[in-house]
């Protein structure tokens, strides 16, 4: 199993990884961190919805529906 | 210390409304999904025999704003007071953010840990003293919705401490969060209730999508069941064997021609009052509000209410998101618009939730021009129904057309594009009979408080025009567009003037010109079209500027001419 860097898109339901960074604007960012979407949180996948359409995940409990563009700048690492 | 104003604070959908009703006891919509609350509410509370104003802020998660119902939280703030910071319990992590942001500020606060009740079978373990001591102000476990420990909260209001922590940069505040919530919090692993099994399904597209149109469709007929069995059951009897021997009575009294029996009781016909026709302020004036509104208003209300309260509207909203890009909105967009079938005033009001400018041009746009409000709805069905379901359906398919048309045009056309979502899906919540009871209530009386006057008024309104011939100046000067473009009798503008106060009405008014189906298919759609009621079209202004709502206008104006014409062209 090697650790690899993906984006939050590139994640299987029902997989998790860990998030190492955000990218993308100080609103953006601080809108994800109140959302407890911050780097070194696991995430878990949920569902990802046809299309490119929003991605839900989980985090901390807390289910979060995340566009699909915001999604590919959230940068996670998973076990593969 | 003297009190002089409380402001509850906290993130979105942790239960600020619930705690602010039980504190004042004042009546507040509370639903289960984040931006209820887009606008303050005030109400007071007797503390030491003094009135205190409580204010329930809008939800928001950080201090600094990132729309506008978080803008009206952050400038509240800054008028000083008293903080109740609500803090979800469940998710006390990212809760702590705003505690510390407000503790950086030279206001006293207090935290009410609530949703305590659910922590227990969430496998949540906190130490509630511990968390005292670490943030260093008075932390209370609350359950808003029960009521439970509301008390101790009021009684502790006086301890509560402005800390004014030196600021720290977002980094640093987490770490510290990190730290707080490790020693404080414990949890335990549990396995997936049913209800968490529920969600995970109904968020999946494959399973998602289904269930979405299964609970729509279901949705739909228990409004349709509930409202009809009220009208045939309840409320036509009720007018049948009551009101109208009352009424019959005063017409004799009052004399058939005379100026108070044409305001009062309105034309007889065939030698008897038709509460759908007559049109005097006490037959048709009544009947149309109580008598064939009221009834859907209920059972739309109740219908909204309990999937409120379940948490389902934030799930629906996630499955449409797609379908929503192409109109220029993401998917949060459906909740003003789903609150617009009800009523246009909440729905406009809603739109807050979304962040751009443009995004709240296109929804209030659609939603002014193509969502037609309950009222509205349940006339074109008492009416149009008559003449067959297939032409109530011609009706709302043209709306629908319209919404989706003007979307695809409006995204095209306006610089920019639409935002992504990005918001927290509640947990499903079992609704409590007694909060969907309360919701309900206050909506439905909500009605009847505003919208009746305005009916009343609305007919009293159009019988005073009549008398005075002003009606027969409108219909002299329209009469190209009436009759020309939409082949309607001009008798018909009567209805659109009527229009401009209350959609329900006017629609009724369509009943005593003898149209006929065609014509009534048209006039329906464009009473829904050409212009909001006045008192949406008042909140839009303010929601959207006066600038913006000038080009809405325009807009409607020359979608109400198009589509009348071509209506008019297509049936036969």
């Amino acid at each position: 199993m090697n650790e690899i860097k993906i984006d939050l898109t590139q994640l299987q339901p029902g997989e998790n990884g860990i998030i190492i960074e955000l990218q993308g604007g100080h609103g953006f960012i601080r809108k994800l961190q109140s959302l407890g979407v911050r780097p070194g949180k696991r995430i878990t996948k949920v569902s990802s919805h046809f299309w490119r359409g929003p991605q839900t995940v989980e985090v901390d409990n807390i289910q979060i529906a995340v566009g699909f563009g915001m999604a590919r700048r959230i940068l996670v690492e998973v076990k593969r | 210390m003297k009190i002089e104003k409380i402001l509850l604070v906290g993130n979105p959908n942790v239960g600020k409304s619930a705690i602010f009703s039980r504190l004042t006891g004042a009546k507040v919509i509370i639903s289960n999904y984040p931006g209820t609350t887009v606008e303050f509410t005030q109400g007071k509370i007797k503390l030491d025999n003094d009135d205190v104003m409580v204010i329930d802020v809008p939800g928001t998660y950080t201090l600094e704003p990132t729309c506008k119902a978080e803008d009206v939280a952050c400038r509240m703030l800054q008028e000083g007071g008293l903080v109740i910071n609500v803090v979800d319990a469940t998710n006390l992590e990212r809760n702590l953010s705003l505690t510390l942001q407000l503790l950086e500020r030279d206001v006293p606060v207090i935290a009410a840990l609530n949703m305590w009740d659910d922590t227990k079978h969430r496998g949540i373990n906190i130490d509630v003293k511990k968390l005292e001591e670490r943030l260093g102000i008075p932390v209370v476990a609350t359950c808003g919705l029960t009521g439970e420990g509301i008390k101790e909260l009021i009684n502790r209001l006086l301890e509560a401490r402005a800390l004014k922590l030196p600021v720290c940069p977002d980094g640093q505040r987490w770490e510290k969060i990190g730290r707080i919530v490790e020693e404080v919090q414990k949890l335990t692993h549990r396995h997936h209730t049913l209800l968490e099994i529920l969600e995970d399904l109904s968020i999946k597209p494959v399973t998602g999508l289904p269930i979405a149109i299964g609970i729509v469709y279901c949705a739909f007929w228990i409004i349709r069941f509930i409202g009809e069995s009220l009208i045939g059951h309840f409320f036509e009897p009720l007018f049948a064997r009551l009101w109208l021997p009352l009424m019959m009575k005063l017409s004799t009294f009052l004399g058939e021609g005379s100026f108070l029996h044409h305001l009062l009781i309105g034309n007889l016909i065939g030698g008897s009052i038709d509460f759908g026709q007559s049109f005097g302020v006490l037959t048709t004036g009544f009947f149309v509000p109580i008598g064939m509104v009221l009834p859907y208003i209920f059972s739309f209300y109740l219908m909204l209410g309990i999937l409120e309260d379940f948490g389902y509207l934030p799930r629906l909203a996630v499955l449409v998101d797609n379908l929503m890009h192409h109109l220029g909105l993401h998917g949060y967009a459906i909740i003003p618009f789903i609150l617009g079938l009800g009523c246009n005033v909440p729905g406009a009001l809603a739109t807050r939730v979304l962040e751009e400018r443009r995004e709240k041009f296109i929804a209030a746009t659609l939603m002014a021009i193509a969502i037609p409000c309950m009222a509205q709805i349940a006339m074109i069905v008492g009416l149009v129904g008559q003449r067959g379901g297939g032409y109530v359906a011609i009706v709302f398919l043209t709306l629908f057309v319209l919404l989706v048309l003007k979307g695809l045009i409006l995204n095209r056309v306006l610089k920019g594009t639409s935002p992504e979502i990005l918001v927290e899906i509640p947990p499903y919540r079992i609704p409590q009979v007694q909060a969907v009871v309360k919701k309900l209530w206050m909506r439905v009386s909500g009605f009847l408080g505003e919208a009746l006057p305005f009916v009343l008024l609305g007919v009293f309104f159009v019988n005073i025009l009549h008398m005075l011939k002003i009606i027969d100046f409108f219909a002299y000067i329209f009469t190209p567009v009436l009759t020309g473009l939409w082949g309607l009798p001009k008798e018909a503008i009567s209805a659109l003037v009527v229009g401009f106060l209350r959609k329900d009405v006017a629609v009724g008014m369509l009943g005593p010109l003898n149209l006929t189906t065609k014509q009534l298919v048209i006039g329906s759609t464009i009473l829904a079209v050409y212009f909001p009621c006045i008192a949406t079209f008042v909140v839009l202004i303010r929601e959207l500027g006066l600038k913006d709502m000038l080009k809405v206008t325009l807009i409607m104006m020359v979608v109400a001419l198009s589509v009348g014409t071509i209506l008019n062209l297509i049936l036969s």
